[in-house]
């Protein structure tokens, strides 16, 4: 009897220590570069406040959070990998008899997958096998339907109008550096007008913001000169560096568009507070007006002062739809097929959402 | 070559872009940092670019006497006058060729770099930002014309909105019965801010998205090539 007494006892106790140590812990924060932990504590129901504290250079404890709860976790971040870290947690009573100190310790560590970014890689790998599915389709031969895209259909109008009228065309690459796909975008789309332009002998303007997208311009518009078989007609000091500064760039480009009156202006890449100014002068000025950008703040200001607006993807899908090469032109089809797999994910998040299954959001929503 | 190398070099580093998305390990969490540090080294070398771009295209206009070159005139010398007491006096915290420029910052106020930057380009940068305002009026009295569907659509929605940000909004519906709250003004404003238009944007913003996704994988694969000066 004296034996079981002894071993129930013993039992007690180790529930009672395995309790409290369980009571405050301290963890690799999961799937991170290595920069976090989490802090997890349970505190029993006599516990009103805490104060959670870890060492500073000097190894003086500093409270760094001291929001209660009876259950909670923290993430403590900005921490470098491999480094042990050590945490004190004083839990205070209501009564205010004795405070409770835990103290944990732990190592951050790198981790080899983001899995809070699962869903974005499955998605990413889906879309790009649909785009180059559509590719190889396209290369095989398949006929795709793209539809229509009639700010870029008017392109060849716009420039038609500004030979009509010896006036020259104003492209405007956006106000980004070439580090934004935009830019790349509005490059691509450079590229088609300045051939077009060459073919009807017709001045093209583009005033840049920045050295890098001057630089990039000036390579485009002579390569395309080139290939239409009008290198003399390349005139470099039409491409030129205006300034870096947002309002100085749109000073300088409104000033352009009322002394030179083009026929036709192109707002096309990224465009922030500026585009409603540079586009109201274009229609003071009564220049056929095409503009693009993957701004959504700044697509309604387009559609009032321009004639034409591509909207979002079209922008990307520009150069691809232009050149009318049968490769690209199947990347548009997997773009669709991308827009489909939205919709469709949309609805199953609705219906789950319905349904109660909290899960399927949170995968998309992901983390880390 | 010439075209081989920079599609090889953009293959490279915009799969080690996406890798590095979904690794945090080192080396690979440190990948897009290290690129964005190397894009901002050779953008400091492209400025000298700029810079001759904008001195000869400018010198170019005065000396043919083009029209209105007393404008290139005008933007050449504030050029030069903010470059030389950039040099000679430094900036704020910076010290320039002549030190910090004590005895004139003390009769300006702050270094003649700052003050120029302060006293004549603000007041610039700031009008040219003012005009916004009669640029939305302007835009959106065309915009609100009544001409079909859709722009009888857009006005209504437009005045709705318009009402609702003001105080007058409250004052003019306030005697609808609270179970119909959703017809106040100021709750029908949020309800259309928060659900129609911010659907409409996300739709954009989501098929922006694609857009992107496609282009890249386009300039990764080295379909699309016309950024680099090139066709097909």
């Amino acid at each position: 009897m004296k034996f079981v007494k002894l071993i129930a006892v013993c039992l007690l106790l180790w529930i009672s220590v395995a309790g409290e140590a369980q009571e405050f812990e301290a963890i690799d924060f999961p799937w991170d570069n290595g920069s976090a932990l989490l802090l997890r504590w349970k505190l029993d129901p006599s516990r009103d406040s805490l104060s959670l504290q870890k060492p500073d250079s000097l190894g003086i404890y500093r409270e760094f959070f001291n929001e209660f709860s009876q259950s909670g976790e923290c993430k403590d971040g900005d921490l470098v990998s491999d480094t042990q870290y050590k945490y004190r947690l004083i839990a205070y009573a209501a009564d205010r008899t004795d405070s409770l100190v835990l103290e944990a310790s732990a190592k951050p560590r790198q981790q080899w997958f983001a899995m809070g970014k699962l869903s974005f890689l499955i998605l990413l790998i889906v879309i790009c096998a649909a785009i180059l599915y559509f590719i190889w389709s396209a290369r095989r031969g398949k006929d795709l339907f793209i539809r229509r895209i009639s700010g870029l259909d008017s392109m060849e109008e716009a420039i038609g109008r500004a030979t009509e009228k010896g006036k020259p065309i104003l492209f405007v690459p956006g106000i980004s550096d070439l580090d934004d796909i935009q830019t790349i975008a509005a490059l691509n789309i450079l590229n088609h007008l300045a051939f077009k332009s060459a073919e009807y002998n017709t001045d093209l303007i583009v005033p840049c913001r920045f050295s890098m997208v001057l630089s990039a311009a000036r390579e485009t518009v002579k390569e395309a000169y080139l290939r239409a078989g009008k290198p003399d007609q390349y005139r470099e000091e039409n491409i030129f560096y205006v300034t870096d500064d947002q309002f100085g760039y749109v000073a300088g480009v409104d000033g352009i568009m009322v002394r030179e009156q083009p026929a036709a202006n192109f707002f096309l890449g990224a465009f922030w507070a500026e585009s409603l100014i540079l586009t109201e002068t274009g229609f003071g000025t009564g220049a056929i007006q095409t503009a693009g950008t993957g701004q959504p703040h700044q697509i309604p200001f387009f559609v009032v002062s321009c004639d034409y607006t591509l909207i979002g993807e079209e922008l990307f899908a520009a150069s691809a739809y232009l050149s009318r090469d049968p490769h690209q032109l199947g990347s548009l089809k997997g773009h669709d097929f991308g827009k489909l797999l939205v919709i469709l994910l949309i609805l199953l998040g609705i219906v789950m959402e319905i349904a109660g299954l909290a899960w399927f959001k949170q995968f998309f929503v992901g983390g880390n | 070559m010439k075209r081989n190398i920079p599609l090889i070099l953009a293959f490279i580093s915009g799969m080690l872009v996406i890798i590095s998305e979904f690794i945090p390990h080192y080396p690979f969490g440190l990948i897009e940092e290290t690129l964005t540090g190397w894009f901002m080294i050779v953008s400091s070398f492209a400025i000298l670019l700029g810079q001759i771009s904008l001195i000869s295209a400018n010198i170019n206009r005065v000396v043919e006497k083009s029209q209105n070159w007393q404008y290139y005139l005008a933007g050449l010398i504030s050029f030069a006058v903010m470059v030389t007491v950039g040099l000679l006096w430094g900036m704020e915290n910076t010290p320039g060729i002549l030190g910090q420029g004590a005895s004139i910052a003390a009769k300006l106020g702050s270094k003649p770099f700052d003050y120029i930057f302060e006293y004549a380009y603000m007041p610039l940068a700031s009008t040219m930002f003012a005009l916004l305002a009669f640029y939305i009026a302007s835009a959106a009295y065309r915009a609100f014309i009544i001409r079909n569907f859709e722009s009888n659509l857009l006005m209504i929605t437009a005045v709705i909105v318009i009402l609702g940000r003001t105080s007058f909004a409250t004052a003019l519906t306030s005697w609808i019965p609270k179970s119909l709250t959703l017809l106040h003004l100021p709750e029908l404003t949020d309800f259309i801010m928060q659900y129609p238009n911010t659907a409409a944007q996300r739709a954009i913003m989501i098929s922006a998205a694609l857009g992107v996704i496609g282009s890249s994988l386009r300039i990764i694969l080295g379909i699309e090539r016309s950024y680099l000066g090139g066709g097909k």
